[in-house]
């Protein structure tokens, strides 16, 4: 037990030394509010630009109404349309629009025109729409003399809650924001287990060659049994892993708030909405009007069981880790320096990952059909797809199914590499085949 | 009292015997030779000796007890091939090796000082393995293998590599340790390093054992009745007809006695012929010899 912590300690510590484990924790954050800042200043350049309208409105309606918006600044004029052609250029106008007779209340449609020397973009043409079309809104309820509270409650908006039919079972009452967000969560999440299982499990594998090439294994296993080896190092650069995500767990959101104060003319709230996966044009117009109700979404968030989700994604995320990270560290020790040779034997490991990847993406889509329940269930897939369902409350057994079946294989997987561990890491020169991997695991050493 | 004591230990991989039935006994605080040609089962017998895999069947006996676990923090071992951490410094991987042979930090850190004062290096503390040459990782390997103050120190190969100088510095300490009780298991290919440590030794061929017991027995056992005489005037005419000349210069000559004929015998006869009788040594053949006409006596199946 104390050498498996030496071992561990030397693991961990050697790791977390190294520059490249430095760099790469602080740069990620660092890239990711780059990217944030980049974008979003892009953004804010693009849509939050002053634009100067040159407007000549035959309508009146426009005119009349209540026409500050942001950066968007409305002149009138009431010149001849083609004269202001000629000119608006010149007068430093970025766009001129006109507006047409408008006399029929009953249309629907009303053709503007405008003209620009440079192509304006369809976010700054929509703006613009949206705020014409609010003004001719406003002129319909009031010379349709409709009362304007009526009206408001003409906007109707449905939120489909789901409610269990299970007996006993309290309907959680989540809309279709909670829908949203645990897509999004389950998405993270299963992302997060795909990377850790590459990353972290490749990184075992190469360590492990390291050690066979460097020929420190003999004198290590004359010191320590292979498996407290191999163990003590699957631990420590498991360690290694959570420290790294749990930096950057915390560094991302304080790089993402804090920057922005010192980036002038940048608010946080933009940045993340362009850092967010899905930041459509289309989303942030809805961001901007408020179609999206921020204290909603916290309120949703809040009420996703955590207290499940957590140490359940904690469990799988484990579970996951180690089969791959004992597979590949078998693997490790049964080839010599040939990475090509390495590289024959991750292939049907890294296949199930895939896999189980490709199903995640249909799970956060439909979390409750066939292929998600077996995908969440069956042990090499469950720790990529179940944390993917876990937001959208999975039934009670079918999460404990799926732990006792991913640490039941999770402990024979480490016991079969263990097997593999200990006769490859003192075995040179030789090729191995599947069947030889095979026979190592049951032969005596 | 024997250190370890090996009684008919076998080891069989998928279809090669690499230890086959071999006995033998380390006596405590010996320099053991323990030789054979290439792949005939040195590697596979000091696996077993360092609990790395077990013996199929027989029995090792560490101080009289059965050899478990419990042993490794007794025993030191430098392998033939030999491996280091590159990126760990020097320092922290003697703690690191030390520790996990069951030292403390405290004793660890200063039983390393020590040695490393020994060894003339005392400033490589926080120098990478990396930075070293092979003959100066060697030493630190070495120091690894001794640093737990082990009973027994299996070494295999420990001079290759070095240069004259950290060779007798390195014969040094494993005089001064054996001097101190530490017994030591020398694998070596080189005879005149066994020669000149080794008291007793056991040559294995095929994973059997060939050949055991102290250097000089052996050699005894091995030797043909040859003997050098140094001499001055004519050597006599009828000496052919005495015995065997095996070679014949100005003033030395190599002879066969007749088997069973003792260097007094064999001097009474000599004495007086007329000639001056300057020296006279029984030629006992050398370990090289005796490794090299066994082997192949053996033949390599």
């Amino acid at each position: 037990m104390n050498k498996l912590w030496l071992i561990f300690k030397r693991e961990y510590s050697v790791r977390v030394r190294k520059r490249t484990f430095i760099i790469a924790t602080i740069l990620m954050p660092i890239a990711i509010a780059a990217l944030a800042i980049g974008s979003g200043y892009i953004t804010a350049m693009g849509a939050d630009a002053e634009k100067k309208i040159l407007v000549k409105d035959d309508s009146g309606i426009f005119k009349a109404s209540d026409v500050d918006h942001r950066n968007l600044i409305f002149t009138f004029s009431e010149s001849e349309i083609n004269s202001l052609k000629e000119s608006y250029g010149e007068e430093d106008y970025d766009l001129l629009v006109y507006i047409p007779p408008f006399n029929d209340l009953s249309l629907t449609t009303h053709d503007v025109e405008y003209f620009s020397h440079e192509k304006p973009g369809i976010v700054q043409l929509e703006r613009i729409e949206r705020v014409i079309a609010a003004a001719f809104k406003e002129y319909k309820i009031q010379s349709s003399n409709i009362d304007r509270d009526l009206y408001d409650s003409f906007g109707m908006s449905i939120e489909m809650e789901s409610k269990t039919t299970e007996d006993g079972a309290e309907g959680s009452g989540s809309g279709k924001t909670a829908a949203i967000i645990g897509t999004i969560l389950g998405f993270v999440m299963g992302i997060l287990m795909y990377m850790v299982i590459l990353i972290y499990g490749q990184m075992v594998m190469r360590s492990v060659m390291e050690e066979k090439i460097s020929r420190i294994a003999e004198v290590m296993i004359s010191s320590v049994r292979p498996f407290q080896l191999m163990m003590g190092k699957i631990l420590g650069v498991g360690a290694v892993g959570l420290t790294q995500l749990g930096i950057w767990m915390i560094l991302i959101p304080v790089v993402l708030t804090v920057v922005p104060l010192f980036v002038p003319g940048l608010d946080s709230g933009s940045m993340t909405d362009m850092s967010s996966a899905g930041a459509s044009a289309e989303a942030i117009q809805q961001a901007a009007e408020g179609g999206f109700d921020l204290g909603l979404i916290i309120d949703e968030f809040m009420r996703l069981n955590w207290l499940m989700i957590i140490p359940v994604f904690i469990l799988f995320f484990l579970g996951g880790y180690f089969i791959y990270s004992s597979v590949f560290a078998a693997i490790g020790s049964a080839v010599d320096e040939d990475l090509g040779e390495a590289q024959q034997f991750m292939l049907p490991v890294i296949l199930p990952v895939i896999l189980a990847f490709m199903i995640m993406m249909s799970t956060i889509e439909n979390p409750n059909s066939g292929l998600a329940v077996f995908g969440s269930i069956f042990p090499l897939f469950s720790p990529i797809i179940m944390p993917a369902r876990l937001p959208f409350d999975p039934p009670m057994w079918e999460i404990a199914l799926s732990l006792f079946l991913l640490i039941a294989t999770t402990l024979l997987f480490i016991w079969l590499s263990g097997r593999i561990y200990r006769v490859g890491i003192l075995m040179y020169g030789k090729k191995i085949t599947f069947r030889e991997l095979g026979r190592w695991m049951f032969t005596k050493i | 009292m024997s250190i370890l004591s090996l009684q008919a230990v076998r080891k069989e991989y998928r279809n090669v015997v690499a230890v086959d039935d071999v006995s033998f006994e380390v006596p405590e605080g010996s320099l053991f030779g323990l030789l054979g040609p290439n792949g005939a089962g040195k590697t596979s017998l000091i696996r077993i000796i360092t609990t790395i895999t077990m013996a199929d069947s027989g029995q090792v006996l560490f101080n009289g007890e059965l050899l478990n676990r419990k042993h490794i923090e007794l025993i030191g071992y430098l392998p033939e091939e030999r491996g280091l951490y590159r990126k760990m410094k020097v320092g922290e991987h003697l703690l690191y090796l030390a520790q996990l042979k069951g030292l403390s930090f405290a004793d660890a850190k200063s039983r390393i000082k020590t040695l490393m004062e020994r060894f003339e290096i005392v400033d490589w503390w926080n120098k990478k393995i990396e930075e070293l040459s092979k003959g100066m990782q060697q030493k630190i390997q070495f120091i690894a293998t001794i640093v737990h103050g082990p009973k027994l120190i299996i070494l295999d190969e420990p001079f290759s590599g070095l240069d004259p100088i950290n060779t007798n510095l390195m014969k040094d300490v494993i005089f001064e340790l054996n001097n101190n009780g530490t017994s030591v298991i020398f694998s070596t290919h080189r005879m005149e390093q066994v020669e000149e440590i080794c008291e007793h030794i056991i040559l294995i061929n095929n994973g059997k054992n060939v050949l055991e017991g102290t250097v000089s027995d052996i050699k005894d056992k091995y030797k043909e009745g040859i003997f050098r005489i140094e001499f001055e005037g004519a050597l006599p005419e009828d000496l052919n007809n005495h015995f065997a000349v095996v070679s014949d210069t100005d003033h030395e000559v190599l002879i066969k006695a007749e088997a069973g004929m003792s260097p007094n015998d064999l001097l009474r006869v000599l004495l007086d012929r007329g000639f001056l009788i300057h020296g006279f040594q029984e030629v006992r053949p050398s370990l090289n010899e005796v490794f090299i006409r066994t082997v192949n006596s053996l033949g390599h199946e």
